[in-house]
């Protein structure tokens, strides 16, 4: 017991000098009253310039273009390590022990209720990425919920198993078309991913913004399959 | 000191944190410290998005309430929010992989108490 | 209507710290993941309170509901292991 307690008070001791730093920080804080010389810039050409209505959407897709690319490889990777990581040794672990424990048959209300609510969720992803430029939402958002149509679908029968290969398809297609259509922005537009390479048209309508609608749906479909690959890899190893 | 909504919400973001390394720092089981991991990145998001709040100002995004002529004087600063929005969708994938681990070490050891993992200790 | 929306946020901080002691404190682990996603939950209504409504949608849709998600599979995988290293407290 005596040295849980020694590391319990060191702990205690580090948190109370990061609290107290935290506190010396909110003590400090004022909040602007301007816009400071960035988000200015940003509110001041986004409309003529990027034209979406959602700042936070020119921000993402095309002013920090670049980053989300990198972000998206970053959660590519980390889907990939997850399904390496649970996929090495899962053969082994399936053999030996019990056999398959019978399972309580998924009952009438949650199947049906999932076949009808599944579409639906899919509907309202799409909606959500396709209109990222003028409302609340865009890609990343959109893929969450689509992640969560699957995640119904896993739910209601967790015996289901995804194509794999489907997913991968999916990821790696609209991925190569991201980076493709960074590529003919460079070459036809301003730069690697300027939205200008179609008309960006009039604010506040679907048809307009140039290529961000493209953009952030293609982000919305590979967020989506690499959310999914996640849910199935790691619903897949509960079958041991 | 002026109280303000970004206040209180950064207070409670610079508690969330605390209550996260506390907790990570304290418990033994691998599953808790991911969860108090989760939970200290929701307090770093909520701090974050607390320093571009403006005091009367509304959400940047252009539409009818706010034209596009005076968004210099409605909008708040939607930097963070991009940053942010990164934030979240890097946490989840960072979660899936430290869970991905856990569940590898588990099958290793049949057991998520971190003390039992000796292999690296000296 | 300023001094509603800021008791509201007052009322929402309050309740978002107390999940998150549950969430770390709390022996059952199904009550702390539980916990902590109540605690995006109520993260992405602050979100909102902060005119973030894309950091809303998001909180709302991953931090609460894929990564709880995420920790039960996990969990349904290590039955037994649940309560590894809790008897030291």
């Amino acid at each position: 017991m005596e040295p849980i307690m020694i590391k319990n008070a060191i702990a205690l001791l580090l948190l109370a000098a990061v609290g107290a730093i935290f506190v010396s920080l909110l003590a400090g804080y004022m909040p602007d009253e301007q816009l400071n010389l960035t988000a200015r810039y940003y509110a001041e050409r986004t409309a003529q310039d990027i034209g979406t209505a959602n700042i936070v959407t020119a921000i993402v897709v095309t002013y920090r273009g670049l980053d989300t690319l990198g972000e998206v490889t970053v959660l590519f990777i980390s889907a990939a390590i997850v399904g390496l990581v649970l996929a090495q040794g899962r053969l082994p672990t399936n053999v030996p022990g019990s056999p398959q424990q019978p399972r309580v048959p998924v009952g009438e209300l949650l199947s049906t209720g999932s076949r009808l609510l599944t579409p639906l969720i899919l509907l309202l992803g799409i909606y959500v990425f396709v209109n990222g430029h003028l409302t609340p939402g865009g890609g990343f958002q959109g893929g969450a919920i689509i992640a969560s149509g699957m995640l119904l679908l896993l739910l209601a029968d967790p015996l289901k198993h995804f194509s794999h290969r489907l997913i991968d398809v999916i990821e790696s297609i609209s991925g190569l078309l991201f980076v493709g259509i960074g590529v003919l922005g460079l070459l036809y537009a301003g730069g690697f991913l300027d939205n200008r390479l179609l008309p960006i048209g009039t604010l506040g309508e679907l048809f307009s913004a140039g290529v961000i609608p493209l953009i952030y749906s293609l982000i919305g479909l590979k967020v989506g399959s690499e959310f999914s690959s996640m849910l199935a890899s790691l619903s897949e190893t509960e079958e041991a | 000191m002026m109280t303000s909504l970004a206040h209180w919400a950064m207070a409670a973001g610079f508690v969330l944190i605390l209550i996260g390394f506390y907790g990570a720092l304290t418990n033994r089981n691998l599953l808790r410290m991911i969860v108090a991991f989760c939970i200290a990145d929701t307090g770093v998001n909520i701090v974050l998005v607390a320093v571009g709040h403006m005091r009367g100002r509304t959400a940047p995004i252009l539409d009818s309430a706010v034209p596009v002529a005076d968004a210099v004087s409605r909008i708040i600063d939607p930097v963070p929010q991009a940053l942010v929005l990164t934030a979240i969708v890097i946490g989840l994938g960072v979660t899936a992989m430290m869970l991905a681990y856990a569940l590898k070490l588990y099958e290793k050891k049949r057991t998520l108490d971190i003390a039992k993992f000796t292999e690296l200790k000296w | 209507m300023s001094s509603l929306i800021n008791g509201m946020t007052l009322v929402l901080c309050v309740t978002m710290i107390g999940a998150a002691l549950v969430a770390i404190r709390d022996k059952r682990l199904p009550i702390a993941i539980l916990a902590s996603g109540l605690v995006s939950l109520i993260a992405s209504i602050l979100f909102l309170v902060l005119a973030a409504p894309d950091v809303a949608m998001t909180e709302a849709a991953i931090g609460s509901g894929l990564t709880t998600f995420l920790f039960f599979f996990v969990l349904a995988r290590v039955r037994g292991g649940e309560q590894d290293g809790a008897d030291h407290d």
